[in-house]
């Protein structure tokens, strides 16, 4: 019984996870500016995480961890990246 | 490799709230980047997913592979000090770059004559 | 702080950050870390940051203490505005005057404030020491300025300053 709960939690978890990120992809698309774009893809990057993270728990192994961990990172990196473009115009001064 | 059913049932139901949980916020969050009307606002519509949302799922995970590997698995404690560091950092800055680009055409947010709920 | 120990809570922390990431407390494993553990400050000398002098580790964890609460609270409080949406709710910007000078503390308070759903840092006049947060959820009668002094700032100066 609990057993199917928890199965019925990872799928609702997952579809929950999957809608916030067509939001955050939505938000990419409207925009309208360029500030919006850039929140839009951190919010999808952030989404996609914890997406890989409740898969991981659906799959029973822990090998999901470091590509939820590699996501996290690169996500900080790039939304960083293009908030530092928007304010000077280059990425590297 | 573990299954679902090798759990005791007060482990399965805890994982499967804090699951529902965590992955509710983030689509509240979600919502709220979709519904609000002015930039600042929508700065803080994905900070639900990144604390509360995010801390329920990275408990879940420890908890069931804690208990179905009968080791402590905490290894996920790394994103979530991550997660947590970098997220303000990438608002504030996306916020000061909006500020520079609103300033730059003439709209100060901060003068109080133009504000973004007006 | 000796000549090839730099900074030990770096060191440690890279050490722990190594285990955490093999999942394994094995020999070989502590062997690896305490090599990266002890290189790692080397590099971060380099970087030429200002010197992190941290106080009353009971301060620290007080803070801690308070943030996830704030945290928890205001998790709740965002999701209520986002569904309930209110065409009357009134958001915008709040002026609050800092007596915190401390650059650590201040990245420490912005991390804070922006990591609370509902508030985030716009900006900080260091001249000045005035500081403009963003609120979601305006209500008449709220008083920020003494808010934030009372939860965070106080604590803040005891640790940092």
């Amino acid at each position: 019984m609990s057993a199917t709960i928890l199965a019925f939690a990872l799928v609702a978890g997952q579809v929950m996870l999957a809608l916030a990120m067509v939001a955050a992809a939505y938000r990419i698309l409207r925009g309208p500016r360029a500030q919006d774009r850039v929140l839009g893809m951190d919010a999808l990057y952030l989404n996609a995480m914890l997406l890989l993270l409740v898969f991981g728990i659906g799959s029973g192994t822990t090998l999901y961890f470091e590509a939820a961990l590699a996501i996290g990172l690169l996500g900080f990196v790039s939304t960083v990246a293009m908030a530092k473009f928007l304010m000077r115009g280059e990425v590297i001064e | 490799m573990i299954t679902l059913h090798a759990l005791p049932s007060w482990a399965a139901l805890l994982i499967a709230l804090l699951i529902l949980t965590g992955s509710g916020l983030a689509l509240i969050g979600a919502l709220g980047l979709l519904r609000f009307k002015s930039f600042y606002e929508r700065v803080h519509a994905p900070t639900l997913g990144s604390t509360l949302g995010m801390g329920c799922i990275l408990l879940a995970s420890m908890l069931y592979f804690s208990i179905g590997q009968t080791r402590p698995v905490v290894h996920e404690i790394l994103i979530g000090l991550f997660i947590t560091i970098t997220t303000p950092v990438t608002l504030l800055l996306l916020v000061q770059a909006t500020l520079y680009r609103d300033r730059q055409e003439g709209r100060d947010p901060l003068d109080g004559s133009n504000r973004p709920d007006a | 702080m000796s000549r090839w120990l730099p900074s030990p809570p770096t060191t440690l922390g890279l050490l722990a950050l190594w285990l955490l990431l093999n999942q394994s407390v094995s020999p070989g494993h502590i062997l690896l870390g305490s090599i990266l553990g002890l290189l790692g400050p080397f590099l971060l000398k380099r970087l030429d940051v200002p010197p992190l002098r941290l106080r009353r580790p009971g301060a620290i964890l007080r803070l801690l203490g308070i943030f996830i609460a704030d945290m928890i609270r205001s998790n709740i409080a965002v999701a209520r505005v986002i569904l309930a949406n209110h065409p009357a709710r009134k958001n915008g910007f709040v002026r609050i005057p800092l007596r915190l000078r401390s650059r650590y503390g201040l990245a420490a308070l912005a991390c804070l404030i922006t990591a609370t759903p509902g508030t985030s840092w716009v900006s900080y006049d260091p001249a000045t020491g005035m500081l403009v947060i963003h609120v979601l959820d305006l209500t008449e009668g709220d008083d920020w300025s003494a808010l934030i002094e009372r939860r965070y700032v106080g604590l803040l100066v005891e640790i940092f300053e």
